[in-house]
């Protein structure tokens, strides 16, 4: 089966380049147009796209398509539909590769639908079939409990493949011929406006997509300690000053986030955008360190992508821990984290080149 | 100032997740062990979006407002549900009795979820709103949502839904989840509208048995209507469905002092 290649992408929110994750699925379309011997077209959405197309110019891509213009600056399902179902028609791909950013997962399968195609997310690995010229694609079910690899009759199939799974485009910026596509936007596009962005009400910014370590929140943090009480003046402290000194992302279990929803003592920087697990986020980050969690989310789902993991937990018997953690650690995360505080601090100021990515250096 | 909305919240039974799931073959592709076997609940992100239909009724959207559940599922996964879900908030389930596997196709059952919205008698599409959650515990792709929205000609979209908030104007402002842990912030006209929830920020409601006894007089007799509805594969193959292998050796640390952990802790980071 010919697979003509339809690399989509949108510009990132700072307008002159595209989202990280962007770049390494034009990695994986490069690959896989090689292994297929087929042609690989790019298409763009955003206000403006010049800078952006300049950033892949030298990916090789026999076509540059972009729906660009101030309708197309933010995010916004119908104006976004319109401009990807207009450039996957002009591209007259049969295989539609896309990042799994939320622009997309908002919009790529409402566009799946308009091309009488399919649709597929979370995609982690796509390659080559032995049969000559079809493609396998491996996602997970079920939370991340069962991996699926699949293949689909439908074409065009779009597919949203996740972040950190493959390698990231790296050619030179140089010089972008853009074929234009003029797209003319019902006048149902206006009943939704895009008015901007909303960050949690909190001192310091708790989730960082980017950082290379995960420090995962449990409900231990929050119940009564050795002397019968609970600590919670001393754990919101101790957890923000760990953010501060090592530029890590926080996430939390589930039953801490719910004891939030619950107006239950609570860790208040704590939200559901914070939770990771079952029902919450399964971030990638290359390193993990969990705290005061005893449970099947955060150790199993939460980290699934997680490359190196450590926790902290009084229970040495954790049966969630063990056989999920490289390294147990039994002891309490009041004191553990302490002291690591104390040692991140003088680090970052003695040697500040050694501070973790993101830290903050005093 | 809205007339009240008519919410149709999409929602279907997933394995409990505290369950061990096991990936079988069967002719007609993957399905788990014993999947008839475990006890389920309703979908997570779909009952925050049937908590939030129900709140969003209750304050301020008006007396003629009401709450349909359509349901997907086998019929006797969706009773045992029912007993409980039906005690917390008021809605009128619509069932269909099919599959809740999370190896079906995305497409198959957003078709069969719009024809059953379509179906739905006396429902107002100047006054609709389609809830549903944004992932499930199941498939978790994200898409259905999105294709039942486009069959039924809906074109304002929100996935990732934290938020709405009705204005003065009928208007509603809607939070939704985006990279980095903030909201995107929008602005629609009003109803029809499609929304794909997050969890929201309610806590689970209380049971009341009293909303109970009420739900269950027209939860009974609807499953019993529920005819046996098909999926069609839709032309996705599995070539393989299998759980993660991937034990690691853990190595337990009990014998060193906090300091002498942080610091090692101190040096992992670091590399």
């Amino acid at each position: 089966m010919s697979q003509n290649i339809l690399f989509l992408a949108h510009v990132s929110e700072a307008g002159n380049t595209l989202p990280k994750a962007s770049y390494e699925v034009l990695g994986a379309a490069l690959k896989l147009s090689r292994q297929l011997g087929t042609r690989l077209t790019i298409g763009l959405i955003g206000g403006d796209v010049s800078a952006a197309a300049e950033t892949i110019a030298g990916a090789g891509a026999d076509r540059i398509l972009a729906v660009a213009g101030p309708d197309f600056s933010s995010a916004r399902y119908v104006s976004d539909a319109a401009a990807a179902e207009a450039i996957c028609r002009s591209a007259e791909a049969e295989l539609i590769l896309a990042p799994a950013t939320s622009r997309f997962m908002r919009v790529l399968a409402g566009v799946a639908h308009r091309l009488n195609g399919c649709v597929d997310t979370h995609v982690t690995t796509l390659e080559a079939e032995v049969v000559p010229g079809d493609v396998r694609a491996t996602r997970w079910h079920y939370r991340q409990r069962i991996e699926g690899v699949i293949r689909r009759d439908a074409r065009p199939w779009i597919v949203l493949l996740e972040s950190g799974c493959h390698a990231a485009f790296t050619g030179m910026p140089g010089a972008a011929q853009v074929e234009q596509i003029p797209v003319t936007l019902p006048k149902a596009a206006t009943r939704t406006v895009v008015t901007g962005t909303r960050a949690p009400k909190s001192d310091v910014q708790t989730i960082r997509p980017d950082a290379d370590l995960l420090f995962v929140a449990g409900a231990g943090w929050t119940k009564k300690q050795a002397d019968g009480k609970t600590h919670l003046e001393q754990a919101e402290p101790l957890i923000l000053d760990f953010l501060r000194v090592s530029g890590a992302s926080l996430g939390g279990s589930k039953s801490l986030v719910d004891q939030t929803g619950e107006s239950q003592a609570v860790l208040g920087f704590m939200t559901h955008l914070n939770q990771v697990g079952q029902t919450g986020s399964t971030p990638r980050h290359p390193k993990g360190l969990s705290t005061c969690c005893h449970g099947e989310e955060p150790h199993v789902v939460g980290w699934r992508f997680i490359n190196e993991r450590r926790a902290v937990n009084l229970d040495p018997n954790c049966g969630w821990a063990r056989g999920k953690a490289d390294v147990l650690y039994v002891a309490d995360a009041f004191e553990v984290l302490a002291k690591l505080n104390v040692l991140l601090a003088q680090r970052s100021r003695t040697s500040p080149g050694l501070a973790p990515q993101g830290a903050l250096v005093s | 100032m809205t007339n009240g909305y008519h919410i149709v919240v999409c929602g279907s039974v997933v394995p409990d997740p505290l369950q061990t799931l096991e990936p079988i073959q069967t002719p007609t592709g993957p399905a788990l062990k014993n999947e008839m076997m475990l006890p389920a609940v309703l979908d997570p992100w779909a009952a925050h979006a049937l908590y939030e239909a129900a709140n969003l009724t209750s304050k301020g959207a008006g007396s003629n407002s009401k709450v349909w559940l359509v349901s997907v599922g086998p019929k006797a996964k969706l009773q045992q549900v029912m007993m409980t879900i039906a005690q917390r908030v008021s809605f009128e389930l619509v069932p269909v009795d099919s599959t809740a596997s999370g190896f079906a196709d995305a497409h198959s059952t957003a078709a069969l979820l719009a024809e059953t919205i379509q179906g739905i008698a006396g429902l107002d599409r100047s006054r609709l709103l389609v809830f549903g959650g944004w992932e499930s515990a199941s498939r978790g792709a994200g898409v259905t949502m999105q294709l039942v929205g486009e069959r039924l000609e809906i074109l304002d979209q929100f996935q990732g839904v934290d938020q709405i908030r009705i204005q003065a104007d009928g208007s509603f402002e809607v939070l939704e989840r985006i990279e980095g842990g903030r909201h995107q912030v929008s602005v629609c006209q009003g109803p029809p509208a499609v929304f794909g929830w997050a969890t929201g920020n309610l806590p689970e409601p209380r049971n009341n048995p009293q909303v109970g006894m009420a739900n269950m007089r027209t939860v009974m007799p609807a499953l019993q209507r529920a005819k046996p509805v098909p999926l069609p594969t839709g032309g996705l193959h599995f070539l393989s469905a299998s759980p993660p292998k991937q034990q690691r050796q853990t190595r337990v640390v009990k014998d060193l002092s906090a300091e002498q952990i942080a610091q090692e802790i101190a040096e992992w980071i670091g590399k």
